[in-house]
């Protein structure tokens, strides 16, 4: 189906949505926050903001649920997919983005490409890795799937899923027992080194290729390929952080940086590959309970006193909930007012249902949107707002930390408004005058608190065409890469080492056996993005629907054909879908996305376990079986 | 290891009796361009490695025996280059009346201009001339292939192949004046390899490619420049940050072009940046 765009104000009453005015929409937003608040406290309100939004609107929405309302209860769809990573990469160094620039990929030896299928997914980012293949670069594809991107590779490691830790420390290992590992950087720049060779030592390649299924020769292959480039990307996307256990998957890979100093060198680093258009920017702008904006930590005294002068109030001085804790808030009665804008969490969450009925337990729901989304129709009151890229101004920032400008190019249709321009009505009823003119004016307010977004002007931005943070200074730039420091000869400029983790393999939660023997995994089309609603805008001739994809010999045995509906069925749910014949698959795996869920809801399939430390869901590794479906007579 | 490129040194060229100093590797077109000559280019692609295909950049470098194509030869330290000798002008006349008696160029921008400086007449060849006319291949939603607008620049064949894309869902069939561009065993789009990137709409410089949208709307008369708006910005899809150039005519994205010299796209796009607009 394709979604109306909204183009004016909603209310709830007597249970159905009807129009309003945008006064009457306004007051009846702002009077459930407070009533709420007041009834409950500030802790009671949670803030959904907008990975597809600009800078600028994150940057109010935080602003709005710190100052207005008094809580860090502020977090985005960044939990479903790349939390990890950001918790991962500040863990080990401080700082939360990918280290190395595009361009860095083109000029590297090595690329391993971890459990990301980046011709689909992000196809530009592919052509970058397709120019380092043909400057001579080696490509590695470690994925479950034979995807495209694995048919660009020198070698594809086809493992089971969630077997990432196994495999990596089987890389460590090898490498370590070769001698091939970089003494002098571990020795100056890490810590931890012989408590991860000890945990990495039983992994051998035999045990490796146990577990993983990857044949031991080709572990060892890409271990020596790693060990001995002059310089090594690692790329991942999803398929490292969608699982229980994301943020040890996540270090494990930063593991092998640390041990071959594959990180803080020209064409040397880690790229995570985002997977909304500003993932990067929302955690940027302090659109996450732990953290101010320009990535500052919540719980230091000093920063909170700038923000608090700034801002002239008091910030909680402790870290708020996060997507899942807010969600489990809402099923325990403590979080009962939620403003949520541009999310589709009914939509995009593991376990789709339980999300619903967490959602319906709120006193006030607040959406502000384009689309009258599923999660939409669930709101006491809808705001229609702009789409941030096209019908607003500001900027974005991109999966190699570049800040570039977004420009309105259209009117946004009939009465729909400006994302920051409806946040601060909602303010200036809650009493805070805030009134801004213009997008700039916020991004200087921001620059001005965030040092490694100073340098960045509007004017510059245009000028270079997107600048990569840190840029402290408006007249120098920095190096493309981050962490350059732990190069450095003085122990002082070299500042904190980085940390090895010691981590143990620990399998997908949801188990196969005979009742649910197959390995459901899911990701992306090329034609069709997330929940669909953008996506299915336009007439796609790729575009076939939603079905399971099987491997041939899992369909034979199965007795089923392609373009059969079939019926596939979780421990948490069941849906029917046609099936598609992919050789990519190996025996045992099923692939499907979450592209059409009004036709076939996959997430009723997938499983909520989710990463303790970053909240992301195990959407990767649910089991399942597939049942022919026998027609009645 | 894989090197990483030396710095360039800078050579002096002359253009036009004029001197201009350029990197060196830059051909001559770079150092015509850096003198702020305006020498016509059809084959030539910026984000392309040059194809040479068409000859009507030809320029007359002193001492050469034969015309050079600025698009490919490289600039030379000392070289002389006229951009506009008489030898150079006629055969760009004797090209644009070739391509222009065979080849609908009603959608190449600036052709009738060149013609009308060159003194061009396509007519000379007679009304029985060959032409590659034939009907618009219209088989999906996205673009459309009208080959009778088709130059034979090759430069779609190098966007969808090892250039950019690598999908090689076209290349050229045929021989002689029967070559043309197609997909294998010419079937339609939606039966090859395409993936909808659009990147060889982005690089055709003739119109033989068009949206879809360009296309219908030239066909109802509503097609108009004049009133159209360019503005670029990010894609609203993943997190690589695309940069898009969006073709707004009354409050409407009529298609979406790339900037070639961004560090993130230069100049290519995927299907969902380049034709997944509809939902605003």
């Amino acid at each position: 189906m394709s979604y109306d765009r909204l183009t004016h104000p909603l209310v709830r009453e007597n249970g159905v949505l009807r129009r309003a005015t945008w006064d009457e929409a306004l007051d009846r937003a702002a009077e459930g926050f407070r009533r709420n608040v007041a009834r409950h406290g500030p802790d009671c309100f949670a803030m959904l903001s907008c990975a597809r939004s600009t800078n600028e609107m994150n940057y109010i929405g935080q602003k709005f649920t710190r100052v207005v309302i008094g809580t860090n209860n502020v977090d985005s769809c960044n939990r479903t997919c790349h939390a990890p990573s950001v918790a991962g990469l500040s863990a080990v160094f401080g700082s939360g983005g990918g280290t190395s620039s595009y361009q860095e990929v083109e000029d590297t030896d090595v690329i391993v490409m971890w459990g990301s299928a980046a011709r689909n997914a992000h196809p530009i980012f592919f052509q970058h890795v397709l120019k380092g293949i043909k400057n001579g670069a080696r490509m590695f594809a470690v994925d479950p799937r034979r995807t495209g991107t694995a048919q660009w590779a020198d070698l594809w490691l086809g493992l089971n899923v969630g077997t990432d830790i196994p495999l990596a420390h089987a890389v460590a290992r090898e490498i370590i027992h070769a001698g091939l590992h970089n003494r002098a950087f571990i020795e100056r720049a890490t810590t931890g080194f012989e408590e991860f060779k000890e945990c990495v030592e039983p992994w051998t390649l035999t045990a490796a290729e146990q577990v993983t299924g990857v044949p031991a020769e080709a572990i060892r292959e890409l271990a020596h390929a790693y060990a001995r480039a002059d310089r090594a990307q690692l790329c991942w996307t999803l398929g490292i952080t969608e699982h229980h256990n994301a943020t040890d998957n996540v270090r494990a890979l930063i593991n092998l940086a640390l041990l071959t100093g594959h990180v803080g060198r020209y064409g040397s680093g880690l790229s995570p590959l985002r997977g909304q258009n500003n993932v990067q920017g929302g955690g940027d702008m302090g659109a996450i309970p732990n953290r101010l904006p320009g990535f500052q930590d919540i719980l230091d005294p000093a920063l909170r006193a700038r923000f608090e002068s700034a801002w002239g109030t008091s910030i909680q001085p402790r870290y708020g909930r996060n997507l899942t804790q807010m969600l489990e808030g809402m099923a325990e009665g403590e979080i009962t007012a939620c403003y949520l804008i541009g999310e589709n969490p009914v939509q995009s969450e593991a376990d789709s249902l339980a999300c619903v009925k967490r959602l319906s337990m709120l006193d006030h729901l607040v959406v502000q949107d384009i689309f009258l989304t599923r999660t939409a129709q669930m709101a006491d009151v809808v705001l229609p707002a702009s789409a941030a890229w096209c019908e607003a101004d500001g900027t974005f920032t991109n999966s190699e930390r570049r800040v570039q400008r977004v420009r309105k190019a259209l009117e946004p249709p009939g009465e729909a408004r400006d994302d920051i321009e409806i946040m601060c009505e909602l303010a200036r009823r809650m009493g805070h005058d805030w009134h801004y003119d213009g997008a700039e004016e916020v991004w200087n307010e921001l620059r001005a608190l965030s040092p490694q977004h100073r340098g960045m002007t509007y004017q510059r931005l245009a000028e270079l065409q997107g600048i990569q943070w840190p840029c402290p200074s408006e007249d120098a730039l920095e190096p493309p890469y981050l962490h350059g420091r732990l190069w450095a000869d003085d122990p002082a400029e070299r500042g904190l080492p980085a940390p090895f983790a010691v981590l143990e393999h620990s399998p997908p939660v949801d188990l196969l056996d005979e009742e649910y023997p197959l390995r459901l995994t899911t990701g992306r089309r090329l034609d069709s993005y997330n929940t669909g609603v953008q996506s299915s805008g336009f007439a796609s001739p790729l575009r076939r629907g939603e079905t399971i994809e099987l491997c041939p010999e899992d369909a034979e045995r199965l007795g089923v054909r392609a373009g059969e509906e079939v019926r596939i069925t979780s421990r948490r749910g069941s849906v029917t879908a046609p099936v598609f014949i992919d050789p990519a698959l190996r025996p045992g795996l099923v692939f499907m996305t979450f592209h059409f869920p009004d036709e076939v809801d996959v997430n009723s399939l997938t499983i909520e376990a989710t990463c303790p430390i970053a909240g992301t869901a195990e959407f990767k590794a649910a089991a399942v079986r597939v049942e022919k479906l026998v027609k009645a007579g | 290891m894989i090197p990483l490129q030396p710095p360039r040194r800078l050579i002096d060229v002359q253009i036009d009796g004029e001197t201009v100093r350029v990197p060196e590797g830059a051909t001559i077109l770079d150092a015509c361009r850096a003198a702020g000559k305006d020498v016509p280019t059809l084959c030539y692609g910026d984000t392309l490695t040059p194809k040479n295909a068409c000859r009507v950049c030809v320029v007359e470098v002193e001492g050469a025996r034969t015309l050079a194509p600025a698009c490919s030869r490289k600039a030379e330290a000392g070289m002389k280059v006229g951009t506009g000798t008489e030898r150079a002008r006629h055969s760009r006349k004797v090209v644009l009346e070739l391509l222009g008696s065979s080849v609908d160029l009603s959608t190449t921008p600036r052709a009738a201009e060149w013609t009308a400086e060159y003194g061009a007449d396509p007519a000379r060849f007679g009304a029985d001339a060959a032409t590659v006319a034939q009907p618009a291949k219209v088989d999906n939603d996205l673009y459309v292939r009208d080959y009778s607008k088709c130059i034979l620049c090759y430069k779609c064949v190098d966007a969808c192949g090892d250039q950019w894309q690598n999908t090689f869902a076209i290349a050229v069939a045929g021989r002689g004046f029967d070559a043309t561009i197609s997909t294998e065993f010419d079937a339609p789009l939606t039966d090859s390899a395409c993936v909808y990137c659009g990147n060889c709409v982005e690089v055709c410089p003739t119109g033989a490619l068009s949206f879809r949208t360009e296309f219908d709307m030239r066909a109802e008369g509503t097609w108009d420049e004049s009133r159209q708006s360019e503005t670029t910005t990010v894609c609203s899809y993943c997190g690589v940050g695309c940069n898009l150039t969006l073709h707004v005519q009354d409050n409407k994205i009529v298609k979406v072009t790339s900037p070639h010299d961004n560090p993130v796209t230069k100049g290519n796009l995927c299907v969902k940046g380049r034709f997944g607009y509809g939902y605003v």
